[in-house]
């Protein structure tokens, strides 16, 4: 307890509930943290129903992870290891009090993001072209194996939800590169960039996992 | 703490805060207006928006009940069709279990008690606490169209693939609980965060309540389990929409699948329901029998030992539903393990009323109801789940009347511990403890006379869900709906009693139950932020032989110059981890 100058000096970003800054910052990072752990269970319940149907039908994801283009899988590997190497770096220009870095790897952090985005537009659509879409949607032809639909179901699900993430992502690092522009963080407070780093993080570990498990079967 | 991060005990200079008695200004008048509720932040007036939704919907749901009761009066169809009442038992069990019980007392009372508990100002995330509200909000809006839409029938289970081929409309009321789910989450990475770092000077985690345990214990679960129902439903919700393929049989999906999913979550919900029901019962337990309580870790402990076990026995809802035999013989060896954490908490309680003078108000009536309820459900859950015995019980009353004992006798009858506990702290208010007492009695009768028969005639084969019957069950179904009625007319008296409270109810003191515990050493109604000091423990919450004095001290200002104070210095632990 910092004594009675708690009130005399009381910086802007403090909410009023907390004792000091330390506080809410230690709060913020490990409120995230525990949210990543739900991130983790959440995205787990889809990695146990890859892991069932492919411990039930092994041939069929050797055969039908075939379709998917493991360059393009690659690339989009290596453009969010970037992105979290970008983040990690506005996160070190935020406790610099850089601004100006903070914002430029914001936006190559968020340009990256998009990247990625395209690339999942365009692997998507090719694969809809074909008739390779979910469920009772599915209507291609060329795999023999007669449960294809559910490893494309899979699929879609899987990485439909970590682009979601992505999609959310780029939002928040938008809000991020608006707040400050406007001068919201400092050497001194840069809590929403650092749990957003967090959170991109995760997003990028969660895809590292689903590349080799979708892409390079075999 | 300003103090470098070397020590992790220091001096602070402390002197007694005695709590304001009626104070003018408390947090019910610190802002008014409809548009000050519905924006506040404060932890206090969010939980009792929480109380209220759901009050709401336990009425919702027991009118429900009502209605199935008195269908079954007779064996044949009395005044509702077989469609119908899929609908209505369907709605009763999904509200009350996702829309009453999983927020009843982790989001209504918690967030009320638990950063008063810790001697804090709020809980971690005041604007996300208030954003789980309207997240709750916005998943009882969805199913409330679901409702309204077609309604659902397929039992709150929602087992595929029924559930992926009833005309009705599954898909918004899951979609509703999932994101129902997110709520349950963002309650429960708050209360984490909050215990762990918003504790007050010296309050460390061997002086913790134990109701800060149990909501500790609580919030794990809902943190861990919640997620994977959240998947579990958008793979329903996506089987339903675009035919994926992953639960519905009929396109090469496997219905148990979604049973595993689905219990991976339920099983450990029902203890998001009973859990935070512990941490209230050992708290009216110590303060009415004016002791330590006994066994202060076991109990900690035995919370999170629920919490883990929880997790492992999933599998006893799938005895009969083509299990191997070797996975069931292990889920049905775990499930007789979680008996053990349960059965310690209630030794414990009983030792800690030995010999203590007990006061039996009525918050100590629920606690005695709780205990007796509790265990019958307890007992009957532990034969259930032994293999053998589950082949003829399973799908019978008997899981109906268990389910009952544990979460209404157990869960609500805590709820209603804690309401009128916290009742005074909450509205600065007394009740009439004659009806009080009198509604707790009737509400005891009517509840054994409704469930007690459900044990017996499942044992003999009535099952459950089903909308008629043969003769020879007529008369417990009978017993049931009378049983069922007495506990509503308690239900009645109860609401009548509150609303006399809140609008000329005695006012209440600041402690008026005597306790020792922190969040009575503040004034009642509470004030808007929640203590006018920093408070600081020395001792732990049940040590009923130390001076009330000693429960009371907060930091002296330095600067104050009110002399007249005695002022001592004390050691205290660092509250706060360097992490
Ligand atoms: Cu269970």
């Amino acid at each position: 307890m910092s004594e009675t100058s708690a009130e005399t000096k009381h910086p802007a970003h403090l909410h009023h509930h907390f004792v000091d800054s330390d506080q809410q910052f230690e709060s913020s990072k490990m409120g995230m943290w525990i949210f990543l752990v739900t991130e983790i269970l959440f995205f787990g319940g889809l990695f146990a129903a890859y892991i069932v149907y492919r411990a039930w039908y092994p041939e069929l994801y050797l055969e039908a992870s075939q379709e998917l283009d493991a360059f393009w899988g690659a690339i989009n590997t290596f453009v969010l290891i970037g992105s979290s190497l970008t983040v990690a770096m506005a996160i070190r220009s935020a406790q610099l009090n850089q601004i100006r870095g903070l914002i430029i790897n914001l936006w190559i952090t968020i340009g990256l993001a998009c990247t990625f985005m395209v690339i999942k537009y365009f692997e998507y659509a090719e694969k809809l072209e074909k008739g390779i879409a979910p469920g009772i949607y599915y209507t291609y032809d060329g795999l023999e194996h007669e449960k294809a639909n559910i490893f494309f179901s899979i699929y879609y699900m899987m990485t439909g939800l970590h682009g979601l993430h992505v999609i959310i992502g780029i939002g928040l690092m938008l809000w991020l590169v608006w707040k400050a522009k406007r001068g919201a963080y400092h050497s001194e407070y840069y809590t929403p960039v650092e749990i957003t780093g967090l959170y991109w993080h995760l997003v990028d570990v969660i895809w590292i996992f689903l590349f080799p498990l979708l892409y390079l079967i075999d | 703490m300003s103090t470098p991060e070397a020590s992790t005990t220091k001096k602070v200079q402390v002197r007694r805060y005695k709590p304001e008695e009626n104070p003018k200004e408390h947090y019910l008048n610190a802002e008014k207006g409809v548009w000050a509720w519905m924006t506040t932040i404060d932890h206090k007036k969010i939980g009792l928006l929480y109380l209220g939704s759901i009050t709401f919907f336990f009425f919702v749901g027991g009118m429900l009940a009502l209605l199935l009761r008195t269908e079954l009066l007779t064996p044949a169809q009395s005044f509702i069709d077989a469609d119908v009442y899929n609908q209505v038992f369907t709605l009763h069990g999904a509200i009350m279990i996702f829309f009453f019980l999983v927020p009843s007392v982790p989001a209504a009372l918690g967030n009320f008690i638990l950063p008063l508990q810790l001697g804090a100002k709020d809980v971690a995330f005041p604007r996300l606490n208030l954003a789980s509200f309207y997240i709750y909000t916005i998943g009882t809006i969805f199913t409330l169209i679901a409702i309204f839409t077609g309604g659902i029938d397929t039992g709150w289970t929602f087992y595929t693939p029924y559930s992926t081929q009833t005309g009705t409309n599954v898909l918004l009321m899951t979609f509703g609980i999932f994101i129902l789910g997110f709520s349950s989450i963002l309650t429960g990475v708050n209360f984490i965060v909050t215990i762990h770092k918003l504790r007050a000077p010296g309050l460390t985690w061997n002086k913790l309540p134990l109701n800060v345990w149990a909501l500790y214990a609580t919030s794990i679960i809902q943190v861990l389990a919640t997620p994977v129902l959240a998947i579990t439903l958008l793979l329903l919700v996506m089987e339903r929409a675009l035919g994926i393929g992953v639960f519905d049989p009929s396109i090469g999906g496997d219905p148990v699948l979604f049973q595993h999913f689905f219990w991976f979550y339920s099983h450990p919900a029902v203890y998001i329901m009973i859990v935070p029901g512990f941490g209230v019962i050992s708290e009216v337990i110590s303060t009415f029998s004016r002791k330590v309580i006994f066994g202060y870790w076991a109990i900690a402990l035995s919370s999170l030992a629920i919490a883990f076990i929880g997790f492992l026995v999933w599998g006893h809802h799938m005895f009969v539903a083509g299990q191997s035999s070797l996975a069931s013989m292990v889920f049905s060896f775990l499930t007789f393990l979680v008996g053990i954490p349960t059965g310690i908490k209630i030794f414990n309680w009983l030792a800690t009323m030995y010999k203590g003078s007990i006061d039996m108000k009525a918050p100590m009536l629920y606690a005695m109801v709780f205990l007796f309820l509790f265990t019958i459900g307890g007992f009957t859950g532990i034969m259930l789940g032994s293999l053998a015995v589950d082949i003829h019980l399973h799908d019978t009353y008997y899981v109906v009347a268990h389910f009952h004992y544990v979460m209404m006798g157990g869960m609500v009858m805590a709820l209603l511990a804690g309401l009128h506990y916290w009742w005074p702290k909450m509205f600065g208010k007394m009740y009439s403890e004659f009806f009080a007492r009198i509604s707790c009695v009737i509400i005891f009768i009517g509840f054994n006379l409704a469930f007690l028969p459900q044990f017996v005639m499942g044992s003999q084969g009535m099952p459950r869900r089903y909308f008629n019957y043969i003769d020879q069950y007529q008369a417990f179904h009978q017993l049931s709906t009378i049983g069922a009625y007495i506990m509503a007319v308690g239900f009645v008296i109860m609401a009548g009693y509150m609303i006399h409270s809140l609008l000329r109810g005695k006012p209440a003191s600041a402690n008026p139950w005597g306790s020792r515990a922190m969040e009575w050493q503040t004034s009642s109604p509470a004030p808007h932020h929640n203590f006018e000091h920093i408070p600081v423990i020395i001792n732990g919450p049940y040590d009923y032989h130390k001076p009330m004095s000693e429960f009371q001290l907060g930091i002296a200002h330095s600067t104050n110059g009110h002399q007249s104070f005695e002022k001592v210095d004390v050691n205290v632990k660092s509250a706060e981890e360097k992490a």
